[in-house]
């Protein structure tokens, strides 16, 4: 049976994984293909790298990143964050990439999911949708949540499915940070509503929260950052966690 | 040891390279017919649609060359459902090394489509799996696989059971990436290193 997926998400700046990574018998946590080997060791079944990095010149160091990633690991890893063209996607492909991750560039632009899917195959491409409940509906954010967009989660969702994304990675504004919990209800309607598969960010805090996204949520898979980061929960900790609640994991 | 990865560009080679030059082998991208047949084993790797992969195998005369090679060869994702007889994908003419074709999933339960992620491998029976025990997890990214058949040498479930790898001769193929698999995977690489 496909196993539920844990992934862990890695904010990189210039280069080097961002600080307040905080990983036992690991000296240089600022490298981000230490950390990622230090994860691939404890089970983690994924990585996202989510590159932060504001200047051009910054930018680039994100390839030899990627190449140094795709020759010492080995395990699936994604690489979002400033990715606006078919060229840029083609650029992290070429230096090993083995999937990429658009955001707002895929509001602005949403033939861009199209273009993508028909180059590079719909499972290089995974569209990453951040919202928040404005009234009583979900509303899309781009820019790292600071700007309302007009586009309503479920419709958008679904609009980048029939255009060719291979995964939707959808992060609750309204959960994130809070380790309250994932939003599985909004994550129940969409599983449900698509054919594609989803993964839940934003929210995980405990153990539990990782059981109920799964059969609550529905969700795929499931990812966090700081509490993997701090220690908070440990990878082989939650996988027996969840192996005991009858979640097929790996 | 030389092993030639067929360039059809098709896709990510980057850790499956890396991965057996660990095993110190000397790797080369190449779709040069001397060098692949000189080669002492052939990696046919492979992500993408069946009818741009043979476009791109018939215009530098490689669907008529991987088929008559004597030396092992791997295929791996696409590049094992290149090596059977047809794929639904496009309706595209493969290369006819395995009598068999390559089908859509049909999803029975709601199964996601693609098949995404790690899944269990079992019924394990070709040399590859020499020491890889039967349920272990490898990565699978596809949407058309190969119904069990006579050649299947592991055997996967999703919303139908289908050949996680197969075999005949000298010729090999994984659906699952070994080289995206953790140490598991790479063992499969290390025993096709050593065949």
């Amino acid at each position: 049976m496909l196993a539920k997926r844990i992934i862990a998400c890695l904010d990189v700046k210039d280069g080097q994984t961002v600080k307040g990574v905080s990983f036992e018998n690991l000296r240089y946590a600022g490298d981000p293909v230490e950390l990622g080997r230090a994860y691939s060791d404890q089970g983690i079944d994924e990585l996202v790298y989510l590159d932060i990095t504001a200047t051009n010149e910054g930018r680039k160091q994100i390839y030899s990143l990627v190449e140094s990633v795709a020759k010492n690991l080995n395990i699936p890893f994604t690489i979002g964050g400033g990715i606006t063209s078919v060229e840029d996607a083609e650029n992290l492909l070429i230096h090993g990439a083995d999937k990429i991750s658009v955001n707002s560039a895929a509001v602005r632009n949403p033939q861009l999911v199209s273009d993508l899917a028909k180059k590079f195959g719909r499972q290089f491409v995974v569209v990453a949708i951040d919202a928040k409940t404005i009234g009583n509906q979900w509303i899309v954010h781009t820019h790292g949540g600071k700007r309302p967009t007009d586009k309503e989660l479920f419709s958008w969702a679904k609009e980048i499915e029939d255009r060719g994304a291979g995964e939707i990675l959808f992060t609750s504004m309204d959960h994130d940070g809070h380790q309250t919990g994932f939003a599985n209800e909004a994550l129940c309607r969409m599983s449900e509503m698509l054919s594609i598969p989803v993964i839940a960010s934003g929210g995980a805090g405990e153990m539990e929260h990782f059981k109920d996204v799964f059969i609550k949520g529905k969700a795929d898979a499931a990812l966090a950052a700081s509490i993997f980061h701090f220690g908070k929960i440990k990878i082989p900790d939650l996988k027996n966690y969840l192996k005991g609640e009858g979640i097929n994991v790996r | 040891m030389k092993i030639a990865i067929i360039d059809y560009k098709a896709g990510n080679i980057k850790s499956v390279e890396a991965a057996l030059k660990r095993f110190g082998c000397d790797t080369i991208l190449t779709k040069d017919p001397q060098i692949i047949t000189a080669a002492d084993k052939v990696v046919f790797p492979g992500v993408g649609h069946a009818g741009a992969a043979l476009e791109a195998l018939h215009a530098a005369d490689l669907d008529t060359l991987i088929p008559a090679l004597k030396q092992p060869v791997l295929g791996i994702c696409l590049g094992m459902q290149m090596m059977c007889q047809r794929s639904e994908e496009g309706d595209t003419p493969c290369l006819g090394i395995f009598d068999t074709e390559v089908v859509k999933f049909r999803p029975e339960h709601g199964e996601k489509i693609p098949h995404m992620g790690w899944n269990q491998i079992s019924q394990l029976k070709s040399p590859l799996f020499e020491g890889i025990p039967d349920g272990s997890f490898m990565y699978f990214v596809h949407s058309y696989m190969v119904p069990v058949f006579e050649h299947t040498a592991a055997q996967c479930g999703y919303a139908q059971d289908f050949s996680a790898a197969i075999a005949r001769d000298n010729f090999y193929g994984c659906q699952f990436h070994p080289e995206k698999s953790g140490n598991i995977g790479l063992k499969i690489l290390e025993n096709f290193i050593k065949l």
